[in-house]
């Protein structure tokens, strides 16, 4: 079972892809491409769609994700935990 | 991948996959009797909206341009156009008629809808009538014109739906397909991957022109930072956090391989084959609208949360690799690659099943968004009326 996935290797965050993640579920993440997997604890219910830290990322931290800037962080957030609106905005704009 | 299609070759070499009679407003005002029309003529469909009054400049030019290229898209047979008054019908009729196709104009004034409707009705039976007898004829894989759009993305959009389009793309590409993207701000963070891709340093500085041009719209008239209508709520809910992030799945579907080999302004109609970018709005439904304009014949949407929209004259192919949304909204769904993001299927495996739809999609099966009557035909406006 994949629960999330990576579209590049050096992604800080991935997309759950599985309805009703729950906090404490050992994760399978997929990296896209590379037909490779990493392994992490969910430390928080996330939705489907939504996106799980792969690292602990502090306020002005740039998120990446298919390897490319998608924005900044204005709270902390822990690895394992949903990164998402509450914690990340746009540079843009 | 087979490399023919069965379609309808107009009177200007064209190809099309429907084989539409049109009752087509020129302004508002004819929207009832254009209905009136098509109620009366069983076969013919009326194309209402609600513009086309006291519009000017590049405005009004896109207007006739849109209207104009809706007509003369390959998938409609015949034109009946209605308007208020002749002139402005008859701009709209000799544009249709450069095609060769059928097409005859009405006026409504010092007439009354009784005695236009009377008047259109008569053609477009004759229209119908003889469309009816159209044959569809083999016809190479290259006479097919391709869009895409995207809407109501989420995650999944970018990880399963629209790569899904961008494999697709990079096949018909090779098969020498005229193909176009547009959703210009829905580029902004991954402009610049758009940019690299561009055939040569003229197309790139076009593209970077009008894509400065439309940042420049947004920078006027923004009271925020868009957070609340870029990304839309329905992105948000399904997990898009920012535009950059929501750009970078957008790029998904013009795949790895093929380039950009030229631009669009709004409803232009491209001239060679190859991978084109159009100057657009990303609300849905105007800019399926302004590629069926351009004379696009099949339309690739990859949703994630499920949009639902249709266009009355090209066929919206609907992907989707959210097993959620698949589940729940599965009506509207052509192509499900959702398990895309279980390993189930590979990325070349996804293309093929898209492309496979595409082909019986072209060959006459109605779309899920036809067979439910989804036929959203809006009008880009660039600003108020006089």
């Amino acid at each position: 079972m994949i629960h999330c996935v990576l579209h590049d290797p050096n992604d800080s965050v991935a997309v759950v892809v599985v309805e009703g993640m729950k906090a404490g579920t050992r994760m399978t993440g997929l990296v896209l491409d590379q037909d490779r997997t990493i392994e992490l604890d969910c430390l928080e219910d996330i939705p489907i769609g939504h996106k799980v830290a792969l690292k602990d990322m502090a306020v002005g931290d740039t998120v990446i994700k298919y390897g490319v800037d998608i924005g900044k962080v204005v709270q902390p957030i822990r690895k394992g935990t949903h990164a998402h609106v509450h914690n990340i905005k746009t540079k843009r704009w | 991948m087979k490399t023919t299609f069965q379609g309808y070759r107009r009177e200007n070499g064209r190809v099309g996959v429907r084989n539409h009679v049109i009752v087509l407003p020129v302004d508002d005002l004819s929207n009832a009797a254009a209905e009136a029309v098509a109620n009366n003529i069983k076969g013919a469909l009326a194309i209402p909206h609600p513009y086309g009054r006291l519009q000017f400049g590049a405005d009004l030019d896109l207007h006739f341009r849109t209207l104009i290229g809706a007509g003369s898209n390959p998938n409609v047979a015949a034109v009946v156009v209605i308007g208020i008054e002749e002139q402005w019908t008859k701009k709209v009729v000799d544009g249709i008629a450069a095609t060769g196709k059928p097409v005859q104009g009405f006026g409504i004034e010092l007439h009354g809808d009784h005695d236009t409707i009377m008047r259109a009705s008569k053609v477009a039976r004759e229209y119908v009538q003889w469309a009816s007898e159209l044959v569809r004829v083999e016809c190479p894989l290259s006479d097919l014109w391709v869009s895409t759009k995207c809407g109501e993305s989420d995650t999944t959009s970018g990880c399963g739906g629209n790569p899904t389009v961008g494999d697709a793309f990079d096949k018909l590409y090779a098969a020498g397909c005229t193909l176009v993207f547009g959703e210009t701000t829905e580029l902004t963070g991954g402009e610049q991957l758009v940019a690299a891709r561009c055939r040569d340093d003229k197309v790139r500085a076009d593209f970077m022109r009008m894509f400065d041009r439309y940042q420049g719209v947004i920078e006027r008239h923004k009271t925020s930072d868009l957070s609340d209508s870029q990304p839309t709520k329905g992105n948000i809910a399904g997990g898009l956090t920012t535009i950059e992030e929501k750009a970078l799945g957008n790029i998904q579907k013009i795949g790895r391989v093929c380039t950009v080999d030229g631009v669009l302004d709004k409803a232009e109609v491209p001239t060679h084959a190859g991978l084109w970018f159009m100057d657009s709005s990303s609300a849905a439904a105007e800019m399926v609208t302004l590629c069926a304009a351009s004379g696009f014949a099949v339309h690739f949407f990859p949703t994630g949360q499920g949009n639902v929209i249709g266009n009355p004259i090209l066929p919206v192919i609907k992907v989707c690799a959210n097993p959620r949304t698949v589940r729940t909204m599965s009506e509207h769904i052509d192509v499900d690659t959702s398990g895309l993001l279980q390993r189930e299927i590979t990325m070349d495996q996804a293309g093929d099943m898209l492309l496979e739809m595409m082909f019986r999609t072209a060959n006459g099966r109605l779309t899920a968004a036809e067979a439910l009557g989804h036929r959203e035909f809006v009008l880009t406006r660039l600003y108020e009326s006089a």
